[in-house]
């Protein structure tokens, strides 16, 4: 009968009232309750740098230049860290005419040697002091480092040409003589040309060395960072 | 370059390296740190209260006074400080735009005190962060607007100029206050109105008795004297409208705004009654019509502020309004239907449709209850205080949105246009300042003025070409023409003459490509001559590439081996590129190295050397000493004020 079926129809609407009404008030559990502490932790990531005269020891800074290097780095990224996005937001903003967010991309693979994907004022200064401060074979050791995308130790042909088309993009649209397309590629040619040794298509850390050392230009231009600090 | 990036500087150039085993051309030399000052800490004395900060931190923004060298006009001798006069309290923002880039705007600090400081300071207000922004604004239009009522006051007591006798009349009858005749007016039809409003509700109240016991109102008992009334009061509504009518400055206008439409709407029906009171068939029709003239109460909202306000918020709470309807509707429907099938069962009960249980619902959850309609048995009874509780829930929820909705356009209401058009003009005016900084680099370059090994050519044109350098900005222009050496491109420099003597349109990406397309067909021709411009300065020609390049171009003047024709179709290409820019861009890398290379190629161009000041953000240019070789923007089109350099080769970083 009609009057039946509302009865049950009122009742249950009544149990399921009342039991919204519980859970409301916190005195039933329903469902999974442990949604909010994550989203706490992931807020507070700080990271302190080891102390400063270990870093002075581990690099080739001073103290003076230590403290400098470290007050704009915590101006720019208070949490201690820097992350890809901030590392290609600066990095960016010193070639506003172009696109350095590859290069950055590269730039930051080189600097995180832990692969963690942020960047700590260790590793910064670590990095920095090996290019600024470090012997000629640092220096060339640490760009092998760069080119290698991948990291297996070789340097192929695809590799570079994304390294150089990457340096290409930071110019940006409007260039004398115009960026026509296979730029890159030949300025890569050239490039392996002078490096591969055994022509055997990729480049190893020895031929690597081996040619820079060979060519005036690029020791000459390796002695511009004497004085960057 | 943003301010704390600065500090990055040395990151970015060992960065650098990675260029430099795949770069073919020697780099330029590094900048000599001529004077390497150790950063020291200097102290700012503001009316005793001591700051400190490092030097480089104000020489961020060389264009303003701290940055600059007008400070030292400030500097005491006996104590080494430098001491201001001013106040400490504002001083303290203009600090932190040093330390931080972002000029923040303290609410308790009066608006002209700190535009006051702001200016002596040498910082456009501009450059106030959008966090502080709306409220800098905000506080500088009351200012104005105060400054301007008392400006009106003054000037209401003169005679204003002539303005015609259409516009007098528009003026008074808008503002009713400019004149004793305007206001007469103004109380006049007031006046009016209301009796007419009072005419109409007085018409239908009964009146006394007519043999026949019959009750008569007003209206059908003194029929005449209220047809008097109402004309008059018609005929004043008429003349009022068309008065204002033939005043008003876009008549189109005035007839599609909402007040005229209700002067319409109010005396139509008397014209219409004019015009059919023989014809009986729509005289019902006509007693409609007269319903219609109660719109003549809405007249009043020309009088009243609050009115006009409150039909405004009601428009703009359309949303609202609508969602408490279709909530509405949505219970009644639910409840009604349930109601329906609850009380189907009772005998004798009033609720014999489900349209006819929507009256039942309406009064219950609007908590009117009647009691013309009860349920009577249980279920029903249940879910009738459901519903009763459930009212009271859908109807109190959006009554306080609309209500604040009402406070606060109540506030604001006729200021969110305006501020959005000012966004639009200010944010342009941002980009402009912020693409002049940005282009510091290649205002160095067409000016012909970089800046290479200060110890290589110590000749007597340094003293009088440096400007204010800042060992930044020549560390940062190095870096970008590292990176042109690196890739054998050179930035091209835009200008924005071209767009005007080349070509009227004004996407300027096709100017461009037709400058680009000249570039190449001129490729092989490095050289422009040195003949061309002497009366331009020392440097000119286009940048030349680099030496990949180099290798095949030959090296000789244009004057000498090439054959006429050539030469004459290269000067055209030439003079139009010449006559398109008034500086063309210049050429690079004068160290002694590459002299060796091509010292054919540019006699003119030794030891020029340049030093520019990076435009740190943000700098409009007309501050800077680049600021002239700007022309105002150009292009006469009305869509933007950015000069056509900036939008053309610059993406404007993040800042």
């Amino acid at each position: 009968m009609n009057l039946e079926g509302l009865e049950m129809i009122v009742v249950l609407f009544i149990i399921v009232a009342f039991v919204k009404a519980l859970e409301q008030l916190g005195l039933l559990e329903v469902g999974n309750g442990d949604k909010i502490e994550d989203e706490l932790e992931m807020t507070m990531v700080c990271h302190r740098p080891e102390g400063l005269e270990q870093l002075e020891a581990q690099t080739n800074f001073s103290k003076r230049e230590l403290q400098v290097l470290y007050r704009g780095f915590k101006n720019e990224c208070p949490s201690g860290v820097v992350n890809e996005e901030t590392f290609k937001q600066i990095y960016s903003q010193f070639f506003p005419h172009g696109d350095a967010s590859m290069y950055a991309h590269y730039l930051f693979n080189a600097f995180d040697t832990t692969q963690t994907g942020s960047v700590k004022f260790e590793d910064f200064v670590t990095a920095l002091s090996i290019l600024l401060r470090g012997t000629v074979h640092e220096k060339l050791r640490w760009t092998f480092n760069l080119y290698d995308i991948n990291k297996d130790g070789y340097i192929n042909k695809e590799e570079m040409i994304d390294i150089v088309k990457a340096i290409y993009d930071m110019m940006g649209k409007y260039t004398y003589p115009v960026l026509k397309d296979d730029t890159p590629r030949q300025h890569v040619d050239v490039f392996f040309q002078k490096m591969d040794k055994n022509k055997d298509g990729v480049v190893t850390l020895d031929e690597f060395l081996e040619s820079c050392q060979e060519d005036d230009n690029i020791m000459r231009s390796l002695q511009l960072f004497e004085n960057v600090m | 370059m943003a301010a704390g990036v600065a500090a990055w500087l040395p990151f970015a150039r060992a960065a650098a390296i990675g260029w430099m085993p795949v770069a073919n051309c020697p780099m330029p030399l590094a900048p000599a740190d001529k004077n390497k000052r150790q950063d020291e800490l200097i102290i700012l004395n503001v009316s005793g209260r001591r700051f400190q900060t490092w030097r480089t931190t104000l020489e961020r923004y060389p264009d303003t006074l701290l940055g600059s060298t007008e400070k030292e006009f400030f500097f005491n001798e006996d104590t080494k400080e430098y001491f201001f006069d001013r106040d400490p309290e504002v001083f303290r923002c203009v600090l932190n735009f040093y330390r931080t880039g972002k000029l923040h705007y303290p609410r308790y600090e009066c608006i002209s005190a700190y535009d006051d400081e702001l200016a002596f300071y040498g910082i456009l207000p501009e450059i106030i962060g959008d966090c502080c922004y709306e409220e800098y604004k905000d506080r500088k239009r009351e200012n104005a607007e105060r400054l301007m009522d008392d400006n009106d006051s003054e000037n209401n007591q003169e005679s204003l100029p002539s303005l015609s006798f259409r516009q007098t009349m528009w003026r008074a009858f808008e503002n009713p206050h400019t004149s004793t005749l305007a206001l007469v007016f103004y109380y006049v039809t007031g006046f009016f109105i209301a009796v007419s409003v009072i005419t109409n509700v007085v018409e239908t109240v009964p009146c006394g008795t007519v043999p026949g016991n019959k009750e008569l109102p007003c209206g059908e008992r003194y029929a005449v004297a209220f047809f008097c009334l109402d004309t008059a009061c018609v005929m004043i509504f008429t003349v009022e409208y068309l008065l204002r009518l033939f005043a008003a400055p876009s008549r189109y206008r005035f007839i599609r705004s909402v007040m005229s439409i209700i002067d319409v709407v109010a005396i139509m029906p008397y014209y219409i009654g004019l015009v059919m009171t023989d014809n009986e068939d729509v005289s019902g029709a006509f007693v409609t019509l007269r319903v219609f003239r109660v719109f003549r109460i809405f007249k009043f909202s020309r009088h009243s502020q609050g009115l006009r306000i409150l039909g405004y918020t009601l428009k703009s709470c359309a949303s609202e309004l609508g969602f408490l309807l279709f909530s509405l509707t949505m219970a009644i429907i639910i409840f009604a239907t349930v109601m329906f099938y609850a009380e189907k069962g009772s005998s004798a009960s009033k609720f014999t449709s489900i349209p006819a249980s929507f009256w039942y619902t309406i009064v219950t959850m609007t908590t009117l209850g009647y009691g013309d309609m009860v349920p009577k048995t249980i279920a029903g009874k249940i879910f009738g205080s459901i519903c009763s509780l459930s009212g009271v829930l859908v109807i109190a929820l959006p009554v306080p949105v609309i209500v604040s909705n009402f406070s606060r356009i109540y506030h604001q209401n006729q200021r969110a246009d305006k501020r959005r058009a000012q966004k639009k003009a200010r944010l342009a005016r941002i980009r402009v300042a912020k693409t002049g900084s940005s282009n510091a680099y290649l205002h160095s370059k067409r000016n012909g003025l970089l800046n290479e090994a200060l110890e290589m050519t110590g000749s007597p044109e340094d003293e009088h070409m440096t400007k204010t350098t800042s060992l930044i900005e020549s560390q940062h222009h190095h870096l970008l023409h590292c990176l042109e050496k690196t890739t054998g491109l050179s930035y091209l420099v835009d200008d924005p003459l071209l767009s005007v003597r080349t070509s009227t349109i004004k996407n300027h990406e096709f100017i461009d490509e037709q400058m680009f397309e000249q570039n190449c067909m001129e490729s092989s021709m490095q050289n422009y001559p040195s003949t061309r411009s002497p009366s331009l300065s020392s440097h000119q020609g286009l940048t030349t590439s680099c030496c990949s390049r180099r290798s095949k171009k030959t090296t000789h003047l244009p004057n000498s081996n090439l054959p006429a024709t050539r030469l004459r179709s290269m000067q055209e290409l030439s003079t139009i590129h010449i006559q398109g820019s008034e500086q063309p861009s210049l050429t690079t890398s004068r160290s002694s190295l590459n002299l060796k290379a091509d010292d054919g190629l540019r006699p003119n161009c030794k030891g020029s050397q340049i030093t520019t000041a990076i435009i740190s953000i943000p700098t409009p240019p007309a501050l800077t000493p680049e600021g002239e070789s700007r022309p105002p923007p150009c292009s006469p089109g009305p869509t933007t004020n950015i000069p056509p350099i900036g939008s053309n080769i610059v993406k404007v970083s993040a800042l």
